[in-house]
């Protein structure tokens, strides 16, 4: 009863809404649960991801290795644990630069009818390609690393972050308290930072949040491409691409890290949907 | 006496964009079409028409929220259009504006102290605790508690939130308020209370108000000049004894012929009006109203009549004024 009390006068109706919603708790605690790994990855694993062991390769998974061993006898719970920080660093380098960039370009063509011509066209040629196809374009021109993912991936998703601000602040531009803030001498800044900007967070945080999940997914395929991080850093893709060989001597090399990516990424769209529900029952499905 | 606002001759025209790959103006829609106004200190000038007429461009404009496409708009003597953005702004704090809708003129983001202090704060003042009483004294002022300063608006009701608008209008000392539908989105009886308290702030602070509406029973209520708006024009102006006396141009006499009358005894034949109001983009050349006019004749649609004034401070933009002179004065409800 105390906490309820506590509960109720700590958090605000939105955060208690979203306790209460099924799939954002579900989506929170996969998702969480994977952060709090690859945190906790030191603590967690008793060797290191690049420890071999190799009379002990392809192990399945049992009492020695809880996910098995690799053809050179890592442990893959140690590799898959350590890769889910690369990948997590990863997406929220992508999801930082997508909030940072789309909400700079999502205001401005949203506010300014002048360059929402221009910059819209922009978005549209680059939204024209396939979201991955485009990636390895850009990763291939910038030559493999972890940046080059980074900035490939933010390049893909942020046009459609800036599409979707600029699609809310189209419609509180015009409401009547952004005229009030201008009849009182408000200037453009103020109004974009006070009025426009705190009142299309709803979609935004949302969007954000398919952002991640589309990021890590996308690394995996970068990665597994070859064109993401070297191989001596385990990434989740690159986890795949070396197991990849042996997919039929041992699946596990393959499954282990295709389940991780599989739990982060259904995480944060059950996370998502609920914010969704939660902060913007009007918004339909925007996913990219 | 010198206008506190004028508008001579004001246009507001929007084009009208077609194409996709080589986008061209195919016309202009003519919201404001040639408007010239005076409001005097402390007056209240109401403006009806019914919707899209064009009233609510002539608000904005008033307010320079939107630049005119001809004529001026002068406050106090000073041309708005010849005004520096940052000498625009300080002047804003003389022409306040009170919203229709009041769940959206708020910002649901802020608490009322931050709503109500925004035009205080855009102009630079800074002093924290005689801005906080500021707030204060004016949640008073509009019959709020104080204490209710640091909520946010969705905790109120319709009624709360406009006393609230109302406020934030009041804060930075206006001599101008425009009152743009301010209380036609609310219930009969909030609507009387609001209609009051702006009665008793025009009194107490010598406030003008540009009152646009589009009940003409609310807006004969609360005015002390009423001009009435069609398809972008002014058709009629006149102190509202006047008006409601010797109503001139034909589209009046419709919308005063609308008015419910309560009285069984005191009901007069209605005179409908037929057909739609015509597209603002192309105007019906002459008199603007004459395919709906009933007393419309073969010059109505050739010439256009002038606002001219017929009686002393009357006007009236209708080549036949004067026949509709003679009639008997109206039982005023």
């Amino acid at each position: 009863m105390t906490a309820l009390v506590l509960r109720q006068g700590l958090l605000g109706p939105t955060a208690r809404r979203l306790l209460r919603h099924p799939s954002f708790v579900l989506g929170a605690v996969l998702f969480g649960t994977v952060v709090v790994l690859a945190l906790a990855a030191p603590w967690v694993t008793e060797v290191g991801p690049n420890r071999m062991a190799v009379r002990l390769r392809f192990q399945p998974p049992g009492e020695m290795f809880l996910l098995g061993s690799d053809n050179l006898g890592r442990s893959m719970w140690s590799r898959v644990v350590w890769g889910a920080r690369l990948s997590l660093l990863i997406g929220a380098w992508v999801v930082a630069l997508n909030a940072v960039f789309g909400i700079l370009l999502g205001l401005l063509a949203g506010y300014f009818p002048r360059l929402d011509g221009p910059l819209m066209r922009l978005a549209d040629a680059l939204m024209a390609f396939p979201a991955v196809l485009l990636a390895i374009g850009i990763a291939a021109a910038l030559g493999p690393s972890v940046t080059t993912v980074i900035i490939a991936l933010a390049v893909v998703y942020i046009p459609r972050t800036a599409r979707i601000l600029r699609a809310s602040v189209l419609v509180v531009r015009e409401l009547d308290f952004v005229q009030a803030a201008r009849a009182a001498g408000a200037t453009d800044g103020r109004i974009l930072r006070r009025h426009i900007l705190p009142n299309c967070m709803a979609p935004l945080i949302v969007q954000l949040s398919f952002v991640f999940a589309y990021a890590i997914l996308s690394e995996a395929v970068l990665s597994f491409l070859g064109l993401g991080a070297a191989p001596t850093e385990p990434s989740w893709g690159i986890l795949i691409a070396e197991g990849r060989s042996y997919i039929r001597e041992a699946w596990w090399l393959t499954f282990m890290p295709g389940a991780a990516i599989a739990v982060a990424v259904l995480g944060l769209n059950l996370l998502g949907d609920g914010l969704r529900d939660v902060l913007d029952p009007r918004l339909t499905v925007e996913r990219t | 006496m010198t206008a506190l606002l004028a508008l001579e001759a004001v246009e507001k025209h929007f084009p009208v964009v077609e194409g996709v790959l080589r986008p061209r103006v195919v016309g202009h829609v003519r919201a404001v079409d040639g408007v010239s106004l005076a409001l005097n200190p402390g007056e209240t000038l109401g403006l009806v028409g019914e919707s899209g007429c064009g009233k609510s461009t002539v608000g904005r404009l008033a307010l320079r929220l939107l630049a005119p496409t001809g004529g001026r708009v002068v406050l106090d003597g000073t041309d708005l259009a010849a005004l520096a953005p940052a000498e625009l702004r300080r002047l804003r704090q003389r022409m306040q504006i009170v919203f229709q809708d009041p769940m959206a003129a708020l910002n649901p983001r802020m608490t009322v102290e931050e709503i109500i202090l925004e035009p205080l704060h855009v102009q630079g003042r800074r002093d924290r605790q005689a801005l906080r009483d500021r707030a204060a004294e004016l949640m008073e002022r509009v019959g709020l508690s104080p204490e209710h300063l640091r909520r946010h608006p969705h905790e109120f009701s319709g009624g709360q939130r406009q006393r609230i608008g109302i406020a934030r209008a009041l804060a930075p000392g206006p001599r101008l308020i425009v009152c743009d539908e301010a209380v036609s989105a609310l219930d009969v009886s909030v609507q009387a209370q609001i209609v009051n308290l702006l009665a008793e702030l025009q009194r107490e602070f010598g406030l003008a108000y540009l009152f646009i509406g589009h009940d003409l029973a609310v807006v004969k209520h609360v005015s002390d000049r009423i001009a009435v708006m069609y398809l972008g024009q002014i058709v009629e102006i006149a102190t509202k004894a006047e008006l409601f006396a010797r109503t001139l141009h034909p589209y009046t006499r419709a919308l005063v012929a609308a008015i419910p009358v309560a009285h069984p005894r005191l009901r007069r034949p209605r005179a409908r009006l037929t057909g739609d109001v015509p597209s603002a983009m192309a105007p019906p050349p002459g008199c603007r109203f004459h395919p709906r006019c009933p007393h419309a004749e073969a010059r109505c649609s050739a010439e256009a009549p002038a606002l001219r004034p017929v009686l002393p401070g009357h006007a009236v933009a209708c080549h036949f004024a004067e026949r509709f002179l003679p009639s008997p004065p109206r039982p005023n409800p």
